[in-house]
């Protein structure tokens, strides 16, 4: 088996709010192998975000806390760094995107001031060489005139065009892994394409890992090779994304590919929708998140909460049902 | 041309809002977020309007008069909305409701649910305090809620809860025309089905009309009978749902439509996308010509020089566009 780039395990992480505590993450575990792109998907508040958060140290403690886990990138586990060390990882070894580039690029700086600032930081770079590197970098992303536009501010560019910056600003050290976190919800559909095509050039181009959090499952089928569906702060299922399209196994990851219409399909069939709302999570589930929505719910889904089963061949999948033969696993 | 099918008629419909600048606010400019959109709609039919930069919701609220139009009129059953004021325009927004895109924002947090649904029919005094109770217990469960909900907060409420008080809220008038304005983008993907398949079974029992305001194509799909295609502030194509999906004529549709995710790995590795360059230009100062011709691929001169005319190409097939025969 290849060297894990990225390797966590058992990873939980609780916020204090007013309501109590919220268990946002319980025990989550996956790999990354280099190079790989994996897809990260699941609806708001199933802890898809949070657990890229806790692993690059960017949960604010209080009201955060990581209560357990380990997070192992090239040997060292991120979750034990000091900050001064997580610091000299991210953006040099990681880089980040974010959804909304409007509010993760400094509105008060220049594009060019904000590029070469990592570059400096990180690279050791003269003020002269990180200019030439920035303007290389945003010609990289496709932004025309890119020399001049280093003297622009954030908000004279568009939200594509911000996107890409942000792009340019997380690969700009040449980064192993990329952390991309819902980058295109914020963007219109021509847009989206716009920014999904230049990832996939630049990853076959630079050869980064990609992790790609998004709720759309139609993004991680043309961009993802490895797919985790997370629930209730855990992570449901995980399979390589044409067996997880063709052969999807958990209640939950079923009802998720039959609720979204299709553009290339045109009959009208009603929508199989899931009923019931996703969980709060104020107590940590001790039975399955899942079993209030769950069409298969069984007895021992309320007394133990399952862990993930190899079904296939790089397929694992939390359930105590076997769909497919509507019987116990 | 009275057709008696037709519930809408929105002809040349512009609103530009102006852009003050200075001491004495001077207008400066204009955007032109509606600029001459023409359409109809169907009794009984869900009209898909799909587009990006701006302007469906924009002409969603001008034809509800929620924004007054700048010029062009809005046919409701045979009266002109443009030209209604005061009571007349009152009394006539009984027919027509909305649904908001935010569940978040368009319930006043200070009401209860069951005020909420309430006041529509007190605001138009159709309703005595007891027989609107009655009403609210009665939408509550049409749009299944529990009716013992209704002395709740909407921060008690999840999203997709949320979004049906709204829905509860629209019919409450029992109008035939509903606007729904990007009802489902604030949810989480296994809720929007539970929203749309409402709204379609809505739809069945009052027989009523939709205009459907989305960026989600596959959605309009879905729920739409034909689909209207808006690129900065037009109408560039007009026709069927199926007709529409399956022979694009307009290269900003069918750059649209192939820039659409599709949730299956093996279409996805194979497919070709047209991939539009650049952004979306300002509507306030929009290209000359065809608004599109700055991004479109097949551009040419005449493009830039007239605007093209919004003809039909084939039967119910409308298009904006030179280069369609």
């Amino acid at each position: 088996m290849p060297e894990l780039l990225l390797d966590v395990q058992g990873l939980e992480t609780t916020f204090k709010t007013s309501e109590g505590t919220v268990h946002a993450v319980n025990g989550v575990s996956f790999g990354l192998k280099e190079g790989e792109t994996l897809g990260v998907v699941g609806e708001s508040g199933c802890g898809k975000s949070v657990t890229m958060l806790s692993i690059l140290g960017l949960i604010p403690t209080p009201p955060g806390n990581i209560k357990a886990g380990t997070a192992k990138f090239f040997d060292q586990d991120l979750l034990k760094m000091s900050r001064d060390e997580l610091r000299a990882i991210r953006g040099a070894q990681i880089g980040m995107v974010f959804q909304d580039p409007m509010t993760s690029l400094n509105p008060v700086l220049t594009v060019g001031r904000q590029l070469t600032e990592p570059l400096m930081l990180h690279l050791g770079m003269t003020h002269k060489q990180a200019e030439d590197r920035a303007a290389e970098l945003l010609e990289m992303v496709g932004i025309p005139k890119a020399k001049e536009r280093l003297s622009d501010f954030p908000h004279q560019f568009s939200g594509g065009m911000r996107q890409r910056v942000m792009i340019a600003m997380a690969l700009s050290c040449s980064p192993q892994l990329l952390i991309a976190d819902e980058p295109t919800t914020a963007l219109d559909v021509t847009i989206q394409a716009q920014i999904t095509d230049l990832v996939k050039r630049l990853r076959s181009e630079l050869g980064m890992a990609i992790v790609w959090i998004t709720h759309d499952l139609g993004i991680v089928a043309g961009l993802a090779q490895r797919v985790l569906v997370m629930y209730g702060g855990h992570i449901i299922e995980e399979a390589l994304v044409n067996e997880l399209f063709a052969n999807p196994s958990h209640p939950y990851t079923i009802g998720l590919i039959g609720s979204l219409p299709r553009v290339d399909q045109g009959e009208n069939k009603k929508l199989t929708s899931i009923e019931g709302v996703p969980p709060l999570l104020l107590e940590k589930p001790t039975h399955c998140p899942f079993a209030p929505r769950c069409k298969w719910v069984m007895e021992r889904c309320w007394n133990e909460n399952p862990v993930l089963e190899t079904v296939a061949p790089e397929h694992r999948v939390a359930c105590w049902v076997d769909v497919k033969k509507e019987r116990p696993r | 041309m009275s057709d008696n099918n037709v519930l809408l008629r929105v002809d040349n419909l512009v609103k530009h809002f102006p852009i003050m600048r200075g001491v004495f606010q001077r207008q400066v400019g204009a955007v032109r977020a509606v600029d001459g959109v023409s359409f109809d709609v169907k009794r009984g039919e869900t009209l898909g309007l799909v587009e990006s930069g701006c302007g469906k919701s924009t002409t969603g609220r001008a034809i509800l008069q929620l924004y007054r139009p700048t010029s062009g009129s809005v046919d409701f059953d045979g009266v002109d909305l443009v030209k209604l004021k005061g009571e007349n325009l009152r009394i006539m927004r009984r027919k027509m409701q909305m649904i908001f895109q935010d569940p978040y924002a368009s319930l006043n947090p200070r009401m209860t649910v069951g005020e909420i649904i309430r006041e529509p029919l007190l605001v138009h005094n159709v309703a005595t305090e007891t027989e609107a109770n009655e009403r609210v217990k009665e939408l509550l469960e049409l749009v299944r809620l529990n009716p013992a909900f209704s002395t709740r907060y909407p921060h008690e409420f999840s999203g997709g809860q949320r979004q049906r008080v709204g829905i509860a809220r629209a019919l409450a008038l029992q109008p035939s025309f509903i606007v729904c304005d990007e009802p489902i983008s604030a949810l989480d993907v296994s809720i929007q089905a539970q929203v749309v398949n409402l709204l379609e079974e809505l739809q069945e029992k009052f027989n009523l009309t939709y205009l459907f305001i989305a960026h989600d194509l596959s959605m309009v799909r879905h729920i739409s009978s034909r689909v209207a295609v808006m690129y900065l502030g037009v109408v560039v194509e007009l026709t069927t749902r199926n007709e529409l999906y399956n022979n694009p004529l307009h290269p900003y549709s069918q750059a649209l439509l192939s820039a659409v995710p599709v949730p299956d790995p093996v279409i996805e590795a194979t497919r070709k996308r047209t991939i539009l360059v650049g952004d979306v230009p300002s509507p306030a100062n929009p290209p000359s010509g065809c608004r599109f011709r700055t991004r479109c691929p097949i551009a040419q001169a005449q493009c830039a020089e007239s605007r093209p005319e919004f003809r039909e190409v084939k039967p119910g097939h409308f298009v904006a566009c030179h280069l369609v025969s």
